[in-house]
């Protein structure tokens, strides 16, 4: 907030007038843009469903309760199949990101253009949402557990060792100096000055991984990977909303067992 | 000094787990978890093989993308994807403040806050292609249930990280406010507000990446955007288009998060 | 046994941090590095066992050229010289043993330090050298969960397990009270003795510095401008070394300490050195 000099008397305001213009304009270009994107939104609908929505909404509620209770018999077994999906997904992924995050932090990277290609890995494994690159493997292994597995574990290899990279720029570098003093080779400075600092870090990374592969793995089934989702689908599909009820409590509670844990064991290795 | 005294005897390293029969019982059912895990996902070596064939297809593919074919649908997809994320942004950011204000302990009686903060809970458990599916059957297929659905999870995300800020607002200027007779209204105005409002800003720009990211997924579901197109393509089985497509999304998502990154840095 | 002769040290970025340096420290000798924060005492240890590659100049170890030594040769060299650090630079999570041991790493195989097997004879010293320090009980103890003299001890205690000829010392009493400060100063200067070992040693605190050792050495700017005994090291020397102030109390208060500790040390300030402080 200036304080503007004028004929000799200091006078207090908000902003200085180029500032506010500015920013007016700022606003003024994103009421804009989000005007012509409503615009192009409702070009694209039918308003007759829209304003039905709420008649729907009730109905679906409706038919939801009550739930159908022994639909559990198909939920439980999809639901064991959606934790070995996140489980295996999520420690296939580790095994690759540890490589490919030791290659990308600048600080251990053998050379430049290796750094570059672990770089871009990462780039394109998270960048790339686990239902696509789902779709792109149903192609390949056919659908089922094991495409799954992999959809979850292609995307974590990137979202893994993303962090661990950066954890790993960020060690302590004095204990590795301190290793290194006492004449270790290469691999005993990695052994003894890096891993101790950086493996609470990375069980930390992979358990909050896992916590996330669960919620992840809950909708892979939807494209064919697999595990609940599917069944979600199905009963959506067929409108039996009192089974699709079921499904979606059985996931919030896997959920919010998964977050329980994962905070857990994080809390125990800080 | 004698050499025969074994290293172990004076020192080794105590194990994690210090008894033994609990250390092979842990490994146990792990190698037994594994080995029925393993055997549930049927996987199909024949099937796979076959399949190998196609993936190398997808591979050469990558090599030769194709942006031209289907340009229009790709352009089209890039842009509803864009005014989703917009307008989600907007609607959900506008609508979070009041539920975070709802939520926040320090501003809101017991019974509005546990509403508010029970509404939040519920929207930030539901999966965001769990609430696209959903309303895709309430309005219909195509962009507007893709901008809703992105609001709704906006309005989780953002609801439950604001409450948060406006619980750890300075009580003192609260106090100032309020010691000088002001009303509820005056105390969020000119003492909550002004605290919290660059962070919103900051939430709102880092939400707006992750609505793009969200919007690339959910038109798998019939939600519109992107997603959409690169559902038809892989179904197709127009794997130089897919490339295409896969290549724009990791662009822009990168670019999004390039600016957004950017932005938020030069905020605080 | 240490011969440094013209070593210059020029970061990539900022000054030069040292201008042509000649030190000698001979077999036995314990050697103080004084001077004000950033005329280059770090950066004169670091470049010996080149934990900072030295631009120009020779240091001689034992008749070896160290700033010619390829990777491995290095790592030969760098067993012969222990390292204590300002900061402890101990590996938090692994245990006192384990940092105490990582001393030996140059001597034994990947794997076998992988797998925590060192010989017996290295575990037995590390043992012994644990006893002297006054950690004896804390073997097992990770190394984030002792205090600030503890941790020095364990990082004595690491630096002595190499078996060193030389001591490189940095600050080791800076992050440390006053009194435990001297503690840390009598246990290394003893263990030092004790074994025959050189020494260099930085040191901010003139009284320490003429308390505990025999020849000093005062830098500036990265250039030595002082080099004598405790006693010569009077008002003239350290306005050199430290520029303009009254060091009257300094100087005064140095050449008293220096009696003192030639006359042995008083009793009612010894503290046993095997009774450690409480952890934090
Ligand atoms: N890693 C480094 N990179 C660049 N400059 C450095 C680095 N380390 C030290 N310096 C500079 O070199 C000079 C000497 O530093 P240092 O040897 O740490 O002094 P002292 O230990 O006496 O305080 C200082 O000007 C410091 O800023
Ligand atoms: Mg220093």
């Amino acid at each position: 907030m200036p304080v503007v000099q004028k004929d000799g008397v200091s006078n207090w305001i908000r902003r200085d007038p180029k500032d506010s213009m500015r920013n007016y304009l700022k606003w003024l270009g994103g009421a804009i843009v989000v005007l012509i994107a409503a615009r192009y939104i409702g070009a694209q609908t039918i308003w007759g469903f829209v304003l039905d929505a709420p008649a729907q909404a009730a109905d679906f509620v409706s038919r939801s309760v009550p739930p159908d209770i022994t639909y559990f018999r198909r939920v439980l077994p999809a639901l064991w199949d959606t934790v070995n999906i996140a489980v295996f997904g999520t420690a296939g992924a580790v095994v690759v990101a540890i490589p490919t995050a030791l290659l990308a932090a600048r600080n251990t990277t053998p050379h430049s253009s290796l750094r570059a290609l672990a770089l871009t890995i990462i780039v394109v494994s998270r960048s790339v949402n686990s239902l696509i690159w789902a779709l792109l493997i149903v192609q390949v292994v056919g659908p089922g557990l094991f495409a799954g597995v992999l959809a979850i574990g292609i995307r974590s290899v990137g979202m893994i060792s993303k962090l661990m990279y950066e954890s790993i720029e960020e060690i302590n570098r004095e204990p590795i100096e301190a290793i290194s003093a006492t004449g270790a080779g290469r691999t005993q400075v990695f052994l003894y000055g890096y891993v101790p600092q950086l493996l609470p870090v990375f069980v930390g990374v992979t358990v909050y991984r896992w916590e996330v592969n669960i919620r992840e793995s809950t909708i892979i089934g939807i494209v064919g990977g697999g595990g609940v989702g599917f069944l979600l689908n199905s009963a959506i599909n067929r409108l039996a909303w009192d089974q699709a009820l079921v499904v979606l409590i059985a996931i919030l509670a896997t959920v919010v067992l998964a977050e329980s844990i994962s905070a857990k064991v994080r809390a125990a290795v800080t | 000094m004698s050499d025969h005294v074994n290293a172990e005897q004076l020192w080794s390293k105590p194990p994690v787990i210090e008894n033994r029969w609990l250390r092979w019982g842990i490994t146990l059912v792990v190698l037994v978890y594994a080995f029925f895990a393993i055997r549930s996902f049927e996987i199909d070596i024949p099937r796979i093989i076959i399949g190998l064939d196609r993936g190398y297809d997808m591979l050469l593919a990558f090599l030769r993308p194709d942006f031209v074919a289907r340009q229009t649908h790709i352009v089209r997809g890039v842009l509803e994807s864009v005014a989703m994320t917009a307008t989600a942004t907007l609607l959900g950011g506008i609508l979070s403040i009041p539920l975070s204000f709802g939520a926040a302990r320090n501003l809101s009686p017991l019974p509005v806050y546990l509403v508010c903060r029970s509404i939040l809970m519920i929207v930030r458990s539901l999966h965001v292609v769990v609430l696209a599916i959903l309303f895709v059957v309430m309005v219909g297929f195509g962009p507007f249930a893709g901008a809703v659905t992105l609001g709704f999870n906006s309005i989780g995300f953002l609801g439950k990280l604001l409450a948060e800020d406006i619980e750890n607002t300075n009580e003192e200027s609260m106090e100032a406010v309020r010691a000088t007779g002001g009303s509820w209204l005056q105390v969020v105005i000119y003492a909550v507000w002004p605290q919290v409002v660059t962070r919103f800003i900051g939430l709102s720009i880092y939400r707006l990446d992750i609505n793009f990211r969200q919007s690339t997924v959910i038109g798998l579901v019939g939600a519109g955007g992107i997603g959409a197109v690169l559902d038809t393509a892989m179904g197709r089985y127009d794997y130089n288009t897919a490339a295409a497509i896969l290549i724009v999304i990791i662009a822009i998502v990168l670019a999004g998060e390039y600016v957004s990154s950017s932005i938020r840095r030069r905020l605080t | 046994m240490l011969e440094i002769s013209g070593l210059v040290k020029r970061y990539p970025s900022g000054p030069q941090a040292l201008r042509g340096v000649d030190l000698t420290v001979k077999t036995g000798e314990l050697v103080a590095l004084i001077g004000t924060s950033g005329a280059g005492k770090s950066t004169l240890v670091r470049c010996i066992n080149r934990l900072v590659e030295p631009t120009e100049g020779k240091i001689r170890l034992d008749g070896t050229e160290l700033t010619a030594l390829d990777h491995r040769e290095l790592r030969h060299a760098r067993r012969n010289m222990g390292m204590i650090f300002q900061e402890y630079a101990l590996v938090d999570r692994l245990s006192v043993m384990e940092n105490v041991l990582s001393g030996r790493l140059g001597y034994v195989g990947v794997w076998k330090s992988a797998m925590r097997r060192f010989p017996p004879e290295d575990v037995r010293r590390a043992l012994e050298l644990l006893e002297r320090v006054g950690l004896r009980e804390y073997v097992d103890t990770r190394a984030d969960q002792l205090s600030g003299g503890q941790r020095q001890r364990v990082g004595i205690a690491r630096a002595l397990e190499q078996q060193p000829a030389l001591l490189l010392v940095d600050e080791p009493t800076s992050s440390l009270d006053p009194k435990t400060a001297r503690q840390i100063m009598r246990l290394i200067v003893e263990l030092v003795k004790e074994r025959g070992l050189s020494m260099l040693i930085n040191i901010h605190d003139v009284n320490l510095a003429t308390m505990f050792t025999e020849r000093i050495v005062g830098l500036q700017d990265g250039k030595i401008v002082f080099e004598g005994t405790p006693e010569e090291l009077n008002e003239e020397a350290l306005t050199k070394i430290y520029g303009e102030e009254d060091w009257h109390a300094e100087s005064r208060s140095a050449q008293a300490e220096t009696a003192d500790n030639g006359n042995g040390e008083k009793s009612d300030e010894h503290v046993p050195l095997n009774t450690a402080e409480p952890g934090r």
